[in-house]
């Protein structure tokens, strides 16, 4: 068994006269947590369902748990769970129903009772989904992405429409599956849920992987901004750059500040360059 | 480890959509209770009309109508759900899933099979309260009205897929169904008798399922010199058989050329 759980290589996929994926690689290894990051648009859903089988594509190699999903089977989908966007079915049934009858097309599933509590839905459990809250209905899906016991998790926007705390329960809920071993594809627009989650973020836009690696690999650290009253000046020596500016001012600078790049000034950087290319 | 029995997921399957189809009140409403409503009131307004040997207006709607019951619980119900289904995620959250299709089509027949028997008995009911229809008088009658049951549920089911992909979203759903259903109410002599009809409307609804399994439910229900009142004078119980049963061949061919799990927008 080899630790590669995604790999993908030149993926393309148009809508009409849309080009959605644009010659797209990716790698996501057995047991890590993936972040696909980018803004509307990018890219992300079209990538997502082709990967997990929900969508063919038009062009590129795809192995996806040593299968094609182009050919997925019964046994490739009993490995893979899915929280799709855009979902607004099941209205009648109660939580318990839906994740009770979900668990029944798995060979091993979890027990339902407690994916309902992780996702912090045991009081609501007799509920139809017609009366919860958007954000609650999004637990449902994750519920139903996780019921499955999969070995292979893909998550598109999974917290959007989640109040701070139902976030911080989610997180904690994709770290216990990841210490469990699950692979995570998660896609989101939120910085701090990659970074809290990720061990590696993929950044995406117009269709294309701008670029891959660690928070520490996509921040270029080496460089600092220092700015002041009367001017900002980014440098790999900020350390000098204050002491030539405290010889001028003979003192005080007024309105120092020392800043190193963060993620979101990497990230607006990177999709960036799709607006000046 | 071995995967969920493929029967034992249709059974889920049918449970699920059972409680999907009775807790959706629209659902409920128009497919269910409408044509018990309108023999309600159809039969009370034409129950007067007694014909030779004392059979009345309210009887020969009933007879009917149950036609028009199975075709509302089958062709209308299914065609209608479906389209719905393909546009509010329902079928490609199932078709992630690791389910075998046929799981899914056994939960569908176990639905409109539930549902259409349920139709018949509150429609036969009203018949039997309203407008003292006898029922139980004969086991050949019952034997009539089974195979009538499977054949026209199986072919409007399948026609009822396959109107299903003509919709583009939930919203045309309703219409898709309910416009052909609702004509061919007219030009199938349920609501109004063939003789009333001008010649070519009558022949156009005899080329439709609709017709023959009123005719069917007719010789079922009814005494037999109430056969001088259709078209060729005779029950044809024969013709209906052959009629519905290449319908549920052209409807499986229909299905199976045009069934599609997702919209074909969005592709
Ligand atoms: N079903 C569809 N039909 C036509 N165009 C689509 C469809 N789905 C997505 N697109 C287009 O493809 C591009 C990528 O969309 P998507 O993969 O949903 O991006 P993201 O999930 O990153 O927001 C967008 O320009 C979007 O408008
Ligand atoms: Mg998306």
């Amino acid at each position: 068994m080899n630790d590669t759980a995604i790999r993908v290589r030149g993926l393309r996929k148009s809508y009409r006269d849309t080009v959605a994926v644009a010659d797209l690689d990716l790698d996501v290894h057995r047991g890590e947590t993936l972040a696909v990051l980018g803004p509307n648009g990018a890219g992300k859903s079209t990538t997502v369902e082709i990967l997990s089988a929900q969508r063919p594509r038009d062009g590129g190699a795809v192995t996806v748990l040593g299968t094609d999903p182009a050919d997925a089977d019964r046994r490739f989908r009993s490995r893979v769970g899915i929280v799709s966007q855009n979902a607004s079915d099941l209205l009648e049934l109660t939580v318990g129903e839906v994740v009770r009858h979900f668990a029944a097309y798995y060979p091993s599933p979890r027990d339902p009772d407690k994916v309902i509590a992780e996702v912090g839905l045991t009081d609501q459990s007799n509920r139809k989904i017609r009366q919860l809250s958007g954000g609650q209905r999004r637990r449902v899906d994750v519920a139903l992405g996780v019921v499955g016991n999969p070995e292979l998790l893909f998550l598109d926007e999974p917290t959007t429409g989640f109040d701070p705390e139902a976030r911080r329960q989610f997180w904690d809920l994709i770290r216990s599956l990841a210490a469990d071993g699950t692979t995570t594809l998660l896609t989101t627009h939120y910085l701090d849920e990659a970074e809290a989650l990720a061990d590696r973020i993929a950044v995406i836009a117009a269709g294309r992987i701008r670029a891959a690696g660690t928070v520490a690999d996509l921040v270029d650290d080496r460089e600092a901004t220092v700015s002041w009253r009367d001017g900002r000046r980014t440098t790999t020596a900020p350390t000098a750059l204050v002491a030539e500016l405290g010889d001028a001012y003979q003192g005080e600078i007024p309105d120092l500040a020392v800043t190193r790049r963060s993620l979101e000034d990497a990230y607006l950087r990177l999709i960036g360059q799709e607006v000046n290319a | 480890m071995s995967m969920p029995n493929a029967m034992a997921l249709g059974a889920h399957r049918g449970s699920i959509e059972l409680k999907q189809f009775f807790r959706e009140r629209a659902s409920v409403v128009f497919t269910f209770t409408f044509p018990a409503l309108l023999l309600l009131l159809l039969g009370s307004i034409f129950d007067g009309d007694v014909s030779r040997g004392g059979v009345t207006g309210g009887q020969v709607l009933t007879a009917s109508f149950a036609a028009a019951g199975i075709v509302s619980t089958s062709f209308v119900n299914l065609g209608s759900a479906l389209a719905v289904e393909r546009d509010d995620g329902t079928l490609k959250r199932l078709r992630a899933l690791p389910m075998p299709p046929v799981s899914f089509f056994l939960g569908k027949i176990v639905l409109v099979v539930v549902a259409g028997l349920a139709e018949l008995a509150l429609l036969l009911a009203i018949g039997a309260v309203m407008f003292d229809l006898p029922l139980l008088h004969d086991p050949v009658s019952w034997f009539t009205m089974a195979w009538l049951f499977v054949l026209g549920v199986t072919a409007c089911s399948l026609l009822g897929i396959a109107a299903s992909s003509l919709a583009r979203s939930a919203r045309s759903a309703g219409a898709i169904t309910m416009v052909p259903y609702t004509v061919l109410l007219f030009i199938s002599g349920v609501y109004i008798p063939h003789q009333a009809l001008p010649g070519w409307m009558a022949d156009l609804g005899a080329v439709f399922p609709i017709k023959w399994l009123a005719q069917g439910f007719r010789a079922a229900l009814l005494p037999d010199h109430m056969a001088e009142l259709e078209p060729a004078g005779r029950w044809e119980l024969d013709r209906v058989a052959i009629v519905l049963a290449l319908w549920c061949a052209g409807g499986l061919v229909l299905c199976l050329t045009t069934f599609r799990w997702r919209s074909s927008l969005t592709r």
